[in-house]
């Protein structure tokens, strides 16, 4: 028994254990790998497969890569530079061909000393998203805005502006951040004027084209709030786009003669067909993206509207447009639409390219629109009329926010795959990035031959902008995420 | 009901169209300005350079007809047109007048209602292949791989061909140019087929050109030349005695160095009559006396264009073969001004 006592003395542990990291195998890159790599036979070879597919990846393309040659004025000294480097037999990318053409991929034929113009644009089309973007967030828009300043500065002086112009975009921009700063709900007024101003920009011409426009809007909201009390919304839109088109058509432009006759004031007119490359790109793109949400809109509750013939012009428009591919809309603006005019008349192939791309978006983003719309409750609708509101007042407080919501998604990718179809007017002639430029730099004797380089670089510079518009959908969803679901 | 007056419509709009091209010499003379259809990119012929400025053999002759109209060189807008876009923007009126490798062919030149006023440059498809394939004729190509460009009249003639011969091949078909380049180079077909000029550029561009030969068999007739609308003749005779200015100009040795010159030494009555020093053949077209003159002053005679452009000195190197003047056993032939 005595041997029993003796063990039965209590073991009392007085110190703490200092912790044991878990097994080699449990923890860090270790189990890592065991958990995402291999946890299976079936997952182990699949791995074991994406790897050697990975390798021969490399294998095959790193040299190329490696090799790389930025100075040269030809393909063929590209070859000589890469045989140089590297001996005989190996291959290298040739960028000397973005170096020595860049700007025909980022402007087309704009001309060289007036780059500042569609920089200066861009630049003003973040200062006009701003509000759009952040528009209750001073610390963000603050941020943004000041890149944006930064930014522009650098590219201009990148692009050889001259310094008067460079001190100008410096004064503007400080004049809006300032405004931002110190009243914010005035920016609004830099997101209105923008399309006026961005115009203006880019085509040039008498100031006083894109201000008569701009004086057409004044006419219509002027009319709006005069009959708004009498005739309610619609009459009172319908008669104030009348008083306007009346303006635009007949009125404007001997207006403008005059003003431009006492005060010349303008800049160099640039003709439509010097626009090429992501300048082409970013001018149907923004404007097709910005015109098609409204028209969307309009048209995704024409569709649910109890008005029969409101709603069948908006269901055969919506099913008219997405029942044609893009390229269809597009040789139509490019062919067809000349047999109609009257002789002569020689109206733009971008402003009738915009305008079909604008319809086709539309017809999409309003089916995005009606599916947030039937995704609401029937409750909100019938808590709007409880409320009292008007059909308008209704849409703009209870459903379009929801609805809006809701659609995020679906709108963002139509957006994306717009400005990606905008690729597609190569087919009439218009010198898109991707395969317009790509064609008149290859036809130079100096770079026929040359593959790769020009997609790799059209194709980074897309995916980093839809990259960039996909990232700031999922900041707006989950920023706008107010259920618990 | 609803049917006829859709087609009533077209048929007017048509009508109008027709109607507005009636006279595109005054068009072109009231717009200040010559529009001119040509190429998105061909090495040679149309290509804008670095500076955005269109170059080529096709884009020299825009350039002679705006001088000799306008008086002006650098009075062209250049529009490019696509393969499918191109005949479309010369019946609707978008451009005056097409340069753009079009090949003269019948059911072009009737059915579409143009008019080829004349051939600039007489082209044909011939086939390049890999030295190490040990093939000296087209008809050895029995079993071959070919690059071809889909939905163009090379695939026809490509098929008819290899009828004809009894012999067969396997299409390879890629979208454009540059795509049959890299095809070819990485070794995806034996043998690459496309008009001789456009394999005579690629020859120049591949990286061991030495190792590649074009085979001699030239397998269609591809005449490419300015094209017109139908039905507006005298426009059409405008810019067809431009172009045979050109090639009379090189016939008779009058260059864009010495146009000035000639003009008033010379004692040839054609010459005198070509460069406005005798007689008024200019008032014929609808232009003044000097118009031939100015034409040639632009960037010199059709010889000239044609060796500063895609000739021997060139990259392109093509020889003038059927090009030539036909005192030099070729097929350029100026009708003669009188």
């Amino acid at each position: 028994m005595s041997e029993l006592h003796a063990q039965t003395v209590p073991f009392v542990r007085d110190s703490m254990l200092p912790q044991e990291l878990p097994p080699a195998s449990q923890r860090g890159a270790v189990k890592w790998v065991r958990e995402n790599l291999f946890s299976g036979p079936m997952n182990t070879i699949l791995t074991v497969l994406s790897l050697l597919v990975v390798f021969l990846i490399l294998q095959s393309s790193l040299p190329w890569w490696l090799n790389s040659v930025w100075n040269a004025n030809s393909l063929a000294e590209c070859r000589a530079a890469v045989q140089a480097m590297a001996g005989e037999g190996a291959t290298g990318a040739c960028w000397a061909v973005i170096r020595e053409r860049w700007h025909q991929f980022m402007f087309g034929f704009y001309p060289r000393g007036l780059y500042w113009r569609p920089v200066l644009a861009f630049a003003l089309l973040f200062v006009a998203l701003a509000p759009v973007l952040f528009g209750d967030n001073a610390r963000k828009r603050m941020i943004l805005l000041a890149c944006v300043a930064v930014a522009l500065v650098l590219a201009l002086i990148g692009v050889g502006t001259d310094l008067a112009h460079v001190s100008f975009a410096i004064v503007a921009m400080a004049a809006i951040l300032a405004v931002s700063h110190l009243a914010p709900a005035r920016l609004i007024w830099a997101t209105l004027l923008f399309p006026a101003v961005g115009f203006f920009l880019l085509w040039g011409g008498s100031v006083w084209g894109p201000i008569g426009v701009l004086m057409g809007f004044g006419v219509l909201v002027a009319v709006y709030r005069l009959l708004l009390p009498m005739l309610g919304v619609v009459m009172g839109t319908a008669l104030g786009f009348l008083a306007a088109c009346v303006w635009w058509l007949m009125i404007q432009t001997h207006v403008t003669t005059v003003l431009h006759n006492l005060m010349p004031w303008g800049l160099e007119a640039i003709d439509s067909d010097q626009f090429g490359g992501f300048l082409l790109a970013f001018t149907i793109g923004v404007t097709a993206i910005a015109a098609s949400l409204p028209l969307g809109i309009l048209l995704a509750l024409g569709r649910r509207s109890d008005m029969f013939l409101i709603k069948t012009l908006s269901v055969g428009f919506i099913e008219f447009i997405r029942g044609v591919p893009l390229i269809t809309m597009l040789f139509t603006a490019s062919l067809l639409l000349q047999y109609f005019l009257p002789p002569q008349t020689n109206f733009d192939l971008i402003l009738r390219v915009i305008i079909l791309v604008t319809l086709f978006a539309s017809a999409y983003i309003a089916e995005v629109v009606r599916g947030g719309l039937a995704a609401l409750p029937r409750g909100q609708y019938e808590a709007a009329d409880a409320l009292g509101l008007d059909y308008w007042k209704a849409q703009r407080h209870i459903i379009m926010p929801q609805a809006l919501k809701i659609s995020i998604p679906g709108i963002v990718s139509s957006f994306i795959g717009l400005f990606k179809d905008t690729t597609l007017v190569a087919f009439v002639g218009l010198l898109d990035p991707l395969k317009g430029v790509t064609a008149i730099v290859r036809a130079d004797i100096n770079w026929k031959g040359i593959y790769w380089e020009p997609y790799i670089f059209v194709g980074t510079i897309f995916f980093l902008i839809c990259f960039g518009m996909s990232r700031y959908s999922m900041y707006l969803e989950k920023k706008l995420k107010t259920d618990h679901r | 009901m609803k049917k006829s007056v859709i087609l009533g419509t077209l048929t007017v709009a048509g009508l109008a169209a027709g109607m507005a091209s009636a006279a595109t010499l005054d068009d072109v003379k009231a717009r200040g300005e010559l529009i001119c259809g040509t190429n998105t990119g061909l090495t040679g012929f149309a290509a804008p350079d670095a500076n955005g400025v269109y170059q080529g053999f096709d884009v020299a002759v825009c350039k002679a007809l705006a001088a000799a109209v306008l008086s002006d060189a650098s009075k062209v807008k250049f529009v490019p047109t696509t393969g499918e876009t191109r005949f479309t923007a010369l019946a609707s009126g978008e451009v005056d007048l097409l340069v753009r490798n079009s090949t003269w062919t019948y059911s072009r030149d009737t059915d579409l209602k143009l008019d080829f006023v004349a051939v600039n440059y007489y082209d044909g498809q011939g086939f390049m292949v890999k030295k190490d394939l040990g093939v000296s004729s087209a008809k050895e190509l029995d079993g071959a791989t070919i690059c071809i460009q889909t939905g163009t009249t090379t695939e026809l003639n490509l098929a008819d061909f290899f009828k004809e011969n009894n012999i067969t091949y396997t299409p390879v078909t890629v979208a454009d140019d540059s795509e049959a380049q890299r095809q070819y180079t990485a070794g995806a077909c034996d043998a690459f087929t496309t008009d001789a000029s456009g394999l005579a550029a690629t020859r120049a561009t591949l990286a061991d050109a030495e190792n590649h030969v074009i085979l001699p068999e030239i397998i269609s007739k591809e005449p490419l030349g300015p094209v017109v609308r139908h039905g507006d003749n005298n426009w059409g005779d405008v810019v067809r005695w431009t172009f045979y200015a050109l090639v009379a100009a090189e016939e008779l040795g009058i260059t864009a160095a010495n146009v000035e010159e000639i003009a008033t030494t010379s004692t040839n009555p054609e010459v005198k009559r070509l460069l406005g020093t005798e007689g008024d053949m200019g008032a014929m077209i609808g232009l003044d006396k000097d118009w031939a003159k100015r034409a040639i002053a632009v960037s010199g005679n059709y010889g000239e264009i044609f060796a500063a452009n895609i000739g021997e000195s060139t990259s392109i190197g093509l020889a003038r073969g059927l090009n030539a003047q036909w005192t030099q056993g070729g097929l350029m032939y100026a009708p003669p001004f009188r």
